[in-house]
């Protein structure tokens, strides 16, 4: 325990960094998912088979690798491109980019079809009626489709949310200063690997719980005055 | 002919497939390691898994409480740390290092890795059983009653084998999740899939074939592991469809839909 405490600087700011790179992935996350969504409900077909590919290939491959191809890999692409147009000297992405970046696009395909489910489930005439109104595309999104696919998706989102929170744990084996690695080192050199190890797990736990309390407080909100079936 | 493929790839694929083409090899063994992982650990996961949801889904709350506060942590934290834990962390512990266990178990990485899999998918394999069992039919549990089976009875022959069905298509998600975490395996010195491929990076000092490699694979093995999901989610759940979904076309019915 004393040891913990003497490393609580190194701890708090990797935790600091963990909460950064899932609040900032988590968004990138959501506006992928609503162009994905978007790409995939369009009529335009190289759209739906765009989104499509993306959604198959992010969920197919495990997170760890992307993050790797796209730290490693795509260090070498930019330089290599650089070289060749003569855009720029050399470029480093730092881990922290690589790690939003990948998490981001990873989560983005979950969202996808997160967003994509929930715009479904409004009830078809309610769209009607407002093309019955007159509405054009944009203002049906904006007053009908958008503030109740929020309601539909919430629940999508927080199962992602959860388990982004957790993913971002992945980024310290590129060696990002997170909670992980912080809390790695300073086992290693105290040589209290479980002690430290348990607290990084601690740390996850508490993110977990508040985002829990949070999500459900907004759930709360965004479906007021919505019966529930008792057995929903 | 065959040289003159390879020079043809030399000069002009951007990525060097020969190499990868003369280590597949190594990458078949590295998937079989992860296959192996992944399914021996949801195989012992799926054993503890299948108690902890019935007592979870009971109500004596002095056997529900550990399970919950198990499952609860292994949900709400990262299976790298857990790992982490397991392999670095037991170390730390003078009786552990000195206990039977430790030369032919704990020490190696394989089976920490197994471990940490293996309590990782019970936790959430036993949060959705729970969910199956909860919500069978309570007409099915009456009838049995009134026939007078005992409560084992009810559970062997009436509850369990209708949750496992339901259970499948959430089953086969956790199934895809535990194979893609196995790849933490590759962060504890393990030659899997991944492992492999940083393996092939490292050595020749490269930035993209061993990685896609094992992407590739990877996506492979899910697509094939979610095709046959489908095929026995078609055959034990039959039952559960609309009559005449085979008729229609499920897609048809969205695809006025358009924004």
């Amino acid at each position: 325990m004393g040891a913990i405490i003497e490393y609580q600087g190194q701890l708090l700011q990797g935790t600091w960094v963990t909460i950064q790179l899932a609040i900032f992935s988590a968004m990138f996350s959501v506006a992928l998912g609503l162009l994905g969504a978007w790409a995939k409900l369009s009529k335009n077909i190289l759209a739906q088979k765009t989104a499509a590919g993306y959604t198959t290939i992010v969920r197919g491959v495990p997170d760890l690798v992307l993050i790797l191809l796209v730290f490693y890999g795509g260090q070498e692409l930019a330089n290599q491109f650089g070289s060749l147009t003569g855009l720029w000297d050399y470029v480093e992405i730092s881990q922290f980019a690589a790690g939003v970046g990948t998490i981001g696009v990873v989560f983005g395909g979950y969202m996808t079809e997160t967003f994509r489910g929930a715009i479904l489930a409004i009830p078809r005439g309610q769209i009607e009626a407002g093309v019955a109104c007159g509405m054009n595309k944009y203002l049906i999104f904006r007053r009908i489709i958008g503030p109740q696919m929020v309601r539909y998706a919430l629940p999508g989102f927080s199962n992602n949310w959860l388990v982004q929170i957790k993913s971002t744990a992945l980024v310290s084996v590129i060696g990002l200063q997170d909670v992980v690695y912080n809390g790695f080192v300073a086992g290693r050199s105290t040589r209290l690997l479980f002690t430290f190890m348990f607290a990084v797990l601690m740390v996850y736990l508490v993110l977990t719980a508040i985002s829990d309390f949070g999500l459900r407080w907004l759930d709360k909100k965004y479906s007021k005055g919505i019966v529930r079936s008792d057995d929903g | 002919m065959g040289d003159a493929i390879i020079a043809f790839l030399d000069t002009w694929s951007p990525i060097d497939l020969v190499l990868i083409a003369q280590n597949f090899d190594r990458f078949l063994l590295g998937a079989w390691v992860t296959l192996q992982l992944t399914f021996l650990s949801l195989v012992v996961g799926g054993c503890i898994a299948v108690p902890l949801a019935i007592i979870r889904a009971g109500n004596n709350p002095l056997l529900n409480a550990p399970v919950w506060a198990f499952t609860y942590t292994f949900r709400g934290t990262p299976l790298l740390v857990q790992t982490y834990l397991f392999y670095y962390g037991l170390g730390q512990f003078e009786w552990i290092r000195e206990s039977f266990a430790w030369g032919p178990v704990l020490s190696q990485a394989w089976w920490c890795a197994l471990i940490a899999f293996s309590l990782n998918t019970a936790a959430y394999t036993t949060e959705l059983l729970r969910g199956a069992i909860e919500s069978t039919n309570r007409g099915e549990v009456e009838a049995a009653k009134a026939c007078g089976f005992s409560k084992r009875m009810r559970l062997k022959r009436i509850v369990l084998p209708s949750a496992f069905r339901r259970a499948l298509p959430a089953y086969s998600n956790e199934v895809i999740f535990m194979l893609h975490g196995s790849v933490v395996a590759s962060t504890i010195t393990i030659q899997d899939l991944l492992g492999v491929g940083r393996w092939l990076n490292g050595r020749y000092y490269l930035a993209y074939e061993g990685f896609i490699t094992a992407a590739v694979l990877y996506l492979v093995i899910v697509l094939v592991i979610s095709r046959g999901f489908r095929m026995w989610e078609k055959n034990w759940l039959q039952h559960l469809y609309p009559h005449d979904a085979v008729k229609t076309n499920p897609k048809k019915g969205l695809a006025n839909f358009r924004i």
